[in-house]
């Protein structure tokens, strides 16, 4: 499965658990707009890394706090390459 | 600034009546409207000498109660919105409380138990005098391992001995927090508010966007939250809305990264980040955009606070610890007045950093989580032999929760295994009935075995 495809699975996962009704996932969607809150962003986050074995907001470089779903696909895809 | 003496309104009325203001999302009140007029219409002198549990949904009517009940009430009780409602019982009890006050958000009169006053978040027009005279007693509410409350005892001069001493500001400031003012991190902005300058209000029903939207027209100066609130505004994108002057973390370990967000976002803006907790009180607060604590602040003579690292914990004493915990044999401080805050701290390179907590406390965006409970919710579910609740790192709220699962042997078990997803479903659905969001683990993993000490207890990492 894709990176793309991990997070966006995650993404409808967490929302069905978490009873929270999500918006199409489209790169321009804010992730503040997405329907989630912090706890289903942390959920995510610590399944992607078991998932992707990843965790780009870890990294010892800076990272910028995504904002929107697209940053937050491509903070994972460039940490993966 | 306050002293003993003197009850809140008296001492924040100490040099003229207060100019400042107390936004909510359902009203705005002047603060120097309370010298003549009341939330409480002809209803406050009931209270005199009360021991009062309040229950209040609305910030906006809670800030106006606490305001006019310290002095007369003998017992100030904060309860957050989020208690639940089987707690109340042994609150009431702790505290000894014999009437509640309320606003249309909060629970019925009814299922309190307890004689009501229902309040506004507004003032009558009734003209009342003002007299202080009680030295309140105000009790905050904190995690306890069973999943109920610790009622911890502070006084008004406990609470505002980090105010004390200091010089007034040389202008009005309009103070914010995302936090709620019931709990300790928001009580200290609630009190930097009232004493001379602005306060405004969250509310949990508002978005991030809105709730800066109307920071900024009230023209905010200063404002604090959790870490974990400060990562949420920053993937808002809406931190541009407000520009202040200074920004506070507080209530969870400060990450260099939500540092260095906050520096990004607020370059104008001096980022401190503050230790503090309900029991221990406000420790120190670290302005030069590094996590973790200069090893100076540690043993410094003469210090207003102390701070000592025994055994790897922080330890505290000063003039803003709690007093005591409420109907309760365990204690607040040790006999040299130090409190344990619990919190494990490392040295580096001259710096301390926070490692955890002890005994496996998890903090989850500033709430804690005793292992203890959310394993005994897991342990009910007939194909559990035994459980591990532990923290796992994580960049939005600090950590999460997360469970190691030992299954029950076919031959001891009721009927055929079902498959691993079924099961760590099933589980994560028993947790949710009955534990709040933040407590049901985002991971559940069925592992083979877990570590027994030779006391016969699980073995606890960092225990």
């Amino acid at each position: 499965m894709s990176v793309r495809s991990t997070i966006t699975s995650q993404f409808q996962q967490v929302a069905i658990e978490q009873e929270r009704a999500l918006s199409p996932l489209s790169d321009e969607l804010k992730l503040v707009h997405s329907g989630l809150d912090s706890l289903s962003f942390a959920i995510i986050v610590a399944r992607l890394e078991d998932s992707l074995g990843i965790d780009p907001f870890n990294a010892s470089v800076a990272v910028e706090f995504p904002v929107t779903f697209g940053d937050f696909v491509k903070l994972y895809e460039n940490f993966a390459k | 600034m306050p002293s003993e003496e003197r009850s809140l309104w008296e001492s924040i009325s100490a040099r003229g009546l207060p100019s400042g203001r107390l936004h909510g999302t359902r009203g705005v009140i002047e603060l120097g409207d309370l010298a003549r007029h009341s939330a409480f219409g002809g209803q406050l002198e009931e209270l005199r000498g009360a021991s009062v549990l309040l229950t209040a949904k609305d910030q906006l009517t809670a800030a106006l109660a606490m305001l006019e009940l310290d002095g007369v009430a003998r017992r100030l009780v904060l309860c957050t919105p989020d208690l639940p409602l089987q707690h109340l019982p042994g609150v009431i009890a702790g505290a000894e409380t014999d009437c509640c006050v309320r606003d249309e958000g909060s629970a019925a009169a009814a299922e309190i138990g307890l004689p009501a006053i229902t309040l506004q978040p507004a003032l009558s027009t009734r003209t009342v005098t003002r007299r202080g005279q009680l030295a309140t007693e105000w009790i905050l509410l904190t995690s306890g391992t069973t999943g109920a409350p610790k009622l911890v005892l502070h006084t008004l001069a406990s609470l505002t001995s980090a105010l004390a001493g200091q010089p007034p500001p040389p202008e009005p400031l309009t103070w914010s927090t995302y936090y709620d003012i019931r709990r300790y991190g928001g009580l200290q902005i609630f009190f930097r508010g009232v004493h001379g300058g602005s306060l405004v209000l969250s509310d949990p029903a508002e978005s991030v966007e809105d709730f800066l939207r109307r920071a900024s027209a009230a023209g905010v100066t200063h404002i604090s939250g959790t870490p974990s609130h400060w990562r949420k505004a920053l993937m808002s994108g809406a931190t541009g809305r407000l520009a202040p002057r200074y920004a506070r973390l507080s209530g969870e370990i400060a990450d260099q990264a939500v540092l260095d967000g906050l520096r990004a976002a607020y370059p104008q803006a001096i980022v401190a980040h503050a230790f503090a907790s309900t029991e221990a009180g406000v420790a120190f607060e670290v302005r030069d955009g590094r996590a973790g604590f200069p090893e100076s602040l540690v043993g410094a003579a003469g210090a207003r606070v102390e701070l000592r690292v025994t055994e790897g914990t922080l330890q505290i004493r000063s003039a803003g610890t709690a007093e005591r915990y409420l109907g309760a044999a365990e204690r607040l401080k040790g006999p040299d007045g130090f409190v344990d805050t619990g919190d494990r701290v490392e040295a580096r390179e001259g710096r301390y950093y926070f490692m955890g907590r002890r005994g496996g406390v998890i903090n989850v965006g500033g709430m804690k989580v005793h292992p203890e409970e959310v394993e005994a919710v897991i342990n009910t579910h007939p194909w559990v032999r035994m459980s591990l609740v532990k923290a796992r790192r994580n960049p939005i709220t600090g950590a999460v929760v997360t469970a190691d699962v030992v299954l029950a042997e076919e031959s001891s078990a009721p009927g055929p295994r079902p498959a691993a997803a079924e099961l760590m479903r099933e589980l994560t659905e028993r947790c949710r009935q009955t534990l709040a969001a933040h407590k049901v683990p985002a991971l559940i993993r069925i592992v083979p075995a877990l570590e027994i000490s030779a006391a016969g207890k699980l073995v606890r990492p960092n225990a």
